[in-house]
């Protein structure tokens, strides 16, 4: 441990128990002014099925209720205390301007129900959202619906049913690389597709020759992630397309990695009909348990009658209201119009950055990845050498000759202040550290973090025994994730 | 490890081991070594028709949800239920701990698979990692 240098030292991290364990009869964190309307007899309008007991339901006073919260919260890692590298997730910072806009009254205020004559605020935002990712994505029509990254998946492959229906065949199967998101083919069975999986070569991108042999009149799509899971862009997209649209195929991209490309390439222009994004990852609205998540999803024009209902349009009248009127349509995804406060944050992150500001987030988020591949190379195996962008995929071949896995690895950075990378995925490099910094983060920080990171593989070789048994400096140490996932105890009972 | 002989193997990591017209079948060592600890193992009922190559089944470990391919076609003829509650048999017994007993359909079919010196070599190669 003599490199140690730490983000973090030891905080005092407040001991707390369950909220029902605090519970003494006839507290209560309210008071209710005497009522002042006839009383009604309850047992008479419900008859045998009123309820009296309540169960195990916690009564304790407020200040129990904010302090139990509060002595929650000092377990909690969070983006606003460091870096938060996990691969794939894009756990960028979002900015207090997003916030800000949120809570200007009358989008705040809002309410669904609001007739459209006094909604055009609220309209004319989702219409300019709209227009501002169907321009960064070179696509020509889009849907704000979905709630998240998988739902944008299956809601798009709601859309290619549909089109390829409306053709006379409704086509057997998807094609996924063995790169993809675990969603991807979890998202096809959902639609009813059968998944038929694609090598990835040598340099870790789609194999052409293996996609030419198992392209044929029966797969509907390919869902390709590009860049891809292990950061590395697809170089021969175009051909990947060409050769879905011959065989009348259509070319599904997860966007979840668009992050890489914003201002710089489109996949309209490179041949996809239909993606989605997520503005969780790319556009920085709160991700994770903060979110909620939100999906949009983008297609070509001759996918546009299949779109969710309603529509966003202008009216004759110059007004903006929703279009109900879609016969062809895969239906509602999502009550009203989706995750509303997500598009207002959506919409301030890219307006607050512009065209250019938005262009210099996908350069810093590119050089701030390679700036930690580099520092780390030698130190951690770098199993692809092709040249990656927003991330960077390393292996624990070096660490596991003394015993050491990523997961091990993963639990010692905790102990140095940084959230986790993402373990053991993408599948296709065994034993993964996937490493994802964003544009938020500064040389000093990523400095630090890639001290860490070879101050950890000095331990390996000195004394694994620590890496084994971290994290030292948490709350809890090491849990036993397998007991947990075998012999799960998913409630709580009072003890008699 | 020394994979037994007598079994044939796949290169997803499939054992069978067939005696007349019956196949039993699992997953080797060190498809559960690289699995890690296996928490939860989906097998097909009782009567379902297995293809040669295509999923029946899933083991789900703490790192993730794998399919199993079937080493031969035919029909279930028994599954091993002790692996619903006790699925760590798998770690600790991978040769042992059997999954499901088929009907072959098709006994040509184990030709086409792997000896156990032949696996052997298969998973050096792969494990070069």
């Amino acid at each position: 441990m003599k490199r140690m240098t730490r983000k973090a030292t030891r905080h005092v991290n407040q001991n707390e128990g369950l909220i029902f364990e605090k519970s003494s009869a006839g507290k209560a964190a309210w008071k209710l002014p005497p009522l002042d309307v006839p009383e009604v007899d309850t047992a008479a309008l419900l008859g045998g099925v009123e309820r009296k007991d309540l169960g195990n339901m916690p009564e304790v006073s407020e200040i129990e209720i904010i302090r139990h919260f509060t002595r929650l919260s000092t377990w909690n890692y969070a983006i606003d205390l460091g870096m938060y590298p996990l691969g794939s997730c894009t756990m960028k910072y979002n900015p207090r301007v997003n916030e800000a806009v949120a809570r200007v009254e009358g989008i705040a205020n809002g309410h669904p129900y609001q007739p459209e004559r006094i909604s055009q605020g609220a309209l004319l935002i989702l219409k300019t959202l709209s227009e501002c990712l169907l321009e960064i994505t070179g696509m020509d029509a889009i849907t704000l619906q979905p709630a998240a990254g998988a739902h944008g998946e299956m809601t798009g492959l709601l859309m290619v049913r549909a089109y390829h229906q409306s053709q006379g065949n409704a086509r057997k199967k998807i094609l996924i690389p063995d790169s993809a998101h675990g969603t991807n083919p979890a998202t096809a069975a959902m639609v009813n597709y059968a998944v038929e999986n694609l090598k990835s070569d040598s340099r870790g991108m789609v194999d052409i020759g293996a996609l030419e042999a198992q392209m044929n009149k029966d797969v509907a799509a390919l869902m390709l992630t590009n860049p891809n899971t292990l950061g590395i862009f697809e170089q021969n997209i175009h051909k990947i397309a060409d050769i879905l649209h011959a065989k009348g195929g259509l070319l599904y991209m997860d966007g979840a990695n668009m992050n890489a490309l914003v201002g710089k390439v489109r996949p309209g222009d490179f041949g996809v009909d239909v993606m989605h994004l997520n503005l969780h990852k790319t556009f920085s609205t709160p991700h994770g348990g903060g979110g909620p998540g939100s999906g949009p999803v983008a297609i070509k024009k001759a996918l546009e009658p299949f779109l969710p209902r309603p529509v966003v349009v202008t009216k004759t009248d110059g007004t903006l209201g929703f279009d109900y009127d879609r016969p062809q349509s895969v239906g509602r995804v999502r009550a009203f119009y989706g995750n509303f406060g997500m598009f207002v944050r959506a919409l301030a992150y890219i307006q607050a950055n512009g065209p250019d500001g938005l262009r210099q987030t996908t350069e810093d988020a590119v050089l701030n990845a390679n700036y930690i591949r580099k520092g780390l190379e030698g130190t951690y195996h770098l199993p692809y050498s092709t040249p990656t962008m927003h991330e960077v995929v390393f292996s624990d071949k070096l660490q596991a000759k003394k015993g050491v896995r990523t997961m091990d690895i993963a639990k010692r950075l905790i102990d140095y202040g940084f959230h986790p990378y993402t373990t053991a995925f993408p599948l296709i490099v065994p034993g993964a550290l996937m490493i994802e910094p964003t544009e938020s983060e500064s040389k000093e920080e990523m400095d630090l973090f890639i001290e860490a990171m070879r101050s950890i593989a000095e331990e390996v070789e000195e004394d694994p025994q620590t890496v084994l048994d971290a994290p030292h400096s948490t709350r809890v140490s090491r849990l036993d994730e397998t007991a947990a996932a075998r012999k799960p105890v998913l409630r709580w009972k009072p003890t008699a | 490890m020394v994979y037994p002989t007598g079994r044939k193997y796949t290169k997803e990591h499939e054992w069978i081991q067939t005696s007349g017209s019956t196949g039993v079948i699992g997953i080797t060592d060190y498809a559960q070594e690289s699995l890690g600890d296996i928490v939860f193992v989906e097998l097909p009922k009782v009567g379902t028709e297995l293809a040669a190559g295509k999923t029946f089944g899933t083991v789900e470990s703490v790192k993730a949800v794998s399919d199993l391919y079937a080493p031969a076609s035919g029909t279930v003829i028994e599954v091993n239920a002790e692996l619903a509650t006790s699925p760590e048999k798998v770690n600790k017994d991978p040769h042992g701990a059997w999954m499901v007993k088929i009907a072959l359909k098709n006994p040509k079919e184990l030709d086409a698979l792997m000896s156990a010196a032949d696996y052997e070599k298969f998973v050096a190669e792969e494990a070069g990692h």
